[in-house]
């Protein structure tokens, strides 16, 4: 991302027009490396197919993909929908109660020797044991567990950063405000909270892939699933092996695709953090 | 001259792991109205814990800090502040920054007229045209100068000055030594400068307090004449003496020197040793 186009201020870009700036982005660095990079990997998984010869059932080859999607075109896109919708809940659900813990932690050396054990200890725990105990817990809430289980795998890189980014504000920085008499909450929205945004930003875009796998988790294992992880789990059953992969490749774009939401929310609000290449 | 602030028998102790640390031991202090007051002392003697005291950011054990006669017991804001590290918000632009204590004291002016302030005192420190640059794209130097103009934009009575020029090249230092002697000219406020530095001190205040090893108290205080310098006075045999004598109180207050050396040392011998 450090690569991207300088925007319009490159003395270069300013008077040339419209259409060769557009024409430009779009021929850009940006844009044309991570698409080549695409289309080698695919070139790639394709020759290692066919050169090992392997049928469906061991590994499908990028070919097989597009028939997949045309047969089951609907299903990709309801069953895409909601597990999109759930991660994106569970993500919110992360950042808000991230966020609260990350600021109680912060704020209070006491707090944070007294979280930081349990915290690491509920993160170590691998969520893929918790689905079962979840789902037993809350039979049928397929909703509801899913969103669970993307929460508590996504929630603890942003408790974490957001402590480390309020307790390692140097005190002039609050010592500025406070010798004006400013309030504890009043410091937090002018100085903590933006001064914070870089590192929880950089927590998020961890967060959002973490979310992903707790959502697909809960899918595959839970019977009667929805979403694409229940996808993958019919496909698996049918033995129709390059639905699994579609479904594989589906999951990945929409993990890209919410991963750059998450970089242009970046850009409008910490973009400041991010230091003109010298 | 009335004093603007007084400090009456201010004691402060730290709590460490080892027991209480004493920083101050029954200080008393004035610093006139529209007065220039430079403290120096050994390192770690508890001058910082003076600014923040001052300031109204932490209470002494014991003692009082008056200011206009009144005991100050909270943060109030007719206090600006400059630290030797800049501090500006990355995020704002320069003269966002400058802006920033107009969002936290009640004031009088308008969004137009605290503009305009900001960019007269930029302009006054030599910062017009990076009005709307970020600190990320400024130098040091220049970031210090922003800070120098956030510290007064609310026109406070009292600037307090941690080691303001501290982590600046010699040469930036002086110009910066020059600015203040502007800003002196046209902002009417009462300084109180935290330095390491003697030559500094003798360029900046009207009085220079010399304080002791940690626990604090007043050493020395040397009056100088009033008025604003060129960084020429500091090489007049009358600035070397000067240099020559708080030179010799610092070490005095370090327990490296007997406190019967005679100060009064002849003037020739005097500009060894400064640096």
């Amino acid at each position: 991302m450090t690569d991207a186009p300088v925007p319009v201020t490159a003395p270069a870009d300013v008077k040339r027009p419209a259409r060769g700036r557009v024409l430009r982005a779009l021929t850009g660095r940006a844009v044309v490396a991570p698409i080549a990079a695409i289309v080698v990997f695919v070139v790639l998984w394709e020759a290692l197919v066919w050169v090992m010869g392997w049928p469906n059932y061991v590994m499908a080859s990028p070919s097989d993909l597009p028939p997949a999607y045309a047969r089951y075109w609907e299903l990709f896109i309801v069953m895409g929908w909601q597990t999109l919708w759930r991660t994106v809940v569970g993500l919110v659900l992360a950042v808000i109660v991230g966020v609260g813990i990350g600021m109680v932690m912060g704020f209070s050396r006491t707090m944070r020797d007294a979280l930081y054990p349990l915290l690491v200890g509920f993160n170590a725990i691998p969520k893929a044991t918790v689905v079962p105990i979840v789902a037993l817990l809350f039979v049928g809430q397929h909703d509801f567990n899913t969103v669970l289980i993307a929460f508590m795998i996504s929630f603890f890189p942003i408790a974490v950063s957001v402590s480390i980014g309020l307790s390692t504000l140097e005190p002039e920085y609050r010592d500025i405000l406070r010798s004006l008499g400013a309030s504890q909450a009043t410091i937090f929205w002018k100085i903590a909270l933006p001064k914070t945004l870089p590192e929880f930003f950089g927590a998020l875009k961890v967060a959002v892939t973490l979310a992903f796998i707790g959502t697909n988790l809960m899918e595959i294992v839970s019977p009667h699933g929805r979403g694409l992880g229940a996808l993958f789990d019919s496909g698996k059953t049918n033995s129709d092996y390059p639905l699994m992969f579609a479904v594989l490749i589906a999951l990945a774009v929409l993990g890209i695709v919410l991963y750059y939401v998450v970089v242009a929310l970046e850009k409008t609000f910490a973009g400041w953090a991010e230091r003109a290449p010298h | 001259m009335t004093d603007l602030i007084e400090l009456k028998g201010i004691t402060h102790a730290y709590a460490t792991e080892s027991g209480p640390l004493p920083v101050l031991d029954a200080l008393d202090v004035g610093v006139p109205e529209g007065g220039f007051v430079a403290f120096v002392g050994p390192s770690g003697c508890g001058k910082s814990t003076l600014t923040r005291l001052i300031a109204g950011l932490m209470k002494p054990d014991r003692g009082e800090v008056r200011l206009h006669g009144a005991p100050v017991t909270s943060p109030r804001s007719t206090v600006g502040m400059a630290f030797q590290n800049p501090v500006l918000l990355e995020w704002r632009s320069i003269l966002k920054n400058v802006l920033l204590p107009l969002e936290i004291v009640p004031t009088k002016l308008s969004r137009l007229q605290a503009e305009d302030r900001a960019r007269r005192l930029l302009h006054l420190v030599g910062l017009e045209g990076f009005e709307d640059k970020r600190p990320s794209e400024l130098s040091g130097g220049m970031r210090q100068r922003a800070s120098l103009c956030r510290a007064l934009i609310h026109n406070p009575e009292v600037l307090i000055l941690d080691e303001p020029f501290g982590a600046l090249d010699a040469f930036t230092r002086e110009d910066l030594w020059q600015t203040m002697h502007a800003l002196r000219a046209e902002e009417p406020f009462t300084g109180v400068l935290i330095t390491h530095d003697l030559r500094e001190s003798i360029y900046l205040a009207d009085r220079v307090v010399v304080l002791s090893a940690r626990p604090a108290t007043v050493q020395h205080i040397m009056d100088l004449p009033p008025g604003p310098r060129v960084l020429d006075d500091l090489y007049t045999p009358e600035a070397a003496e000067r240099l020559n004598v708080l030179r010799h109180q610092i070490e005095v207050a370090q327990g490296r020197e007997p406190a019967e050396a005679a100060p009064s040392l002849p003037p020739g011998s005097a500009a060894q040793g400064m640096h």
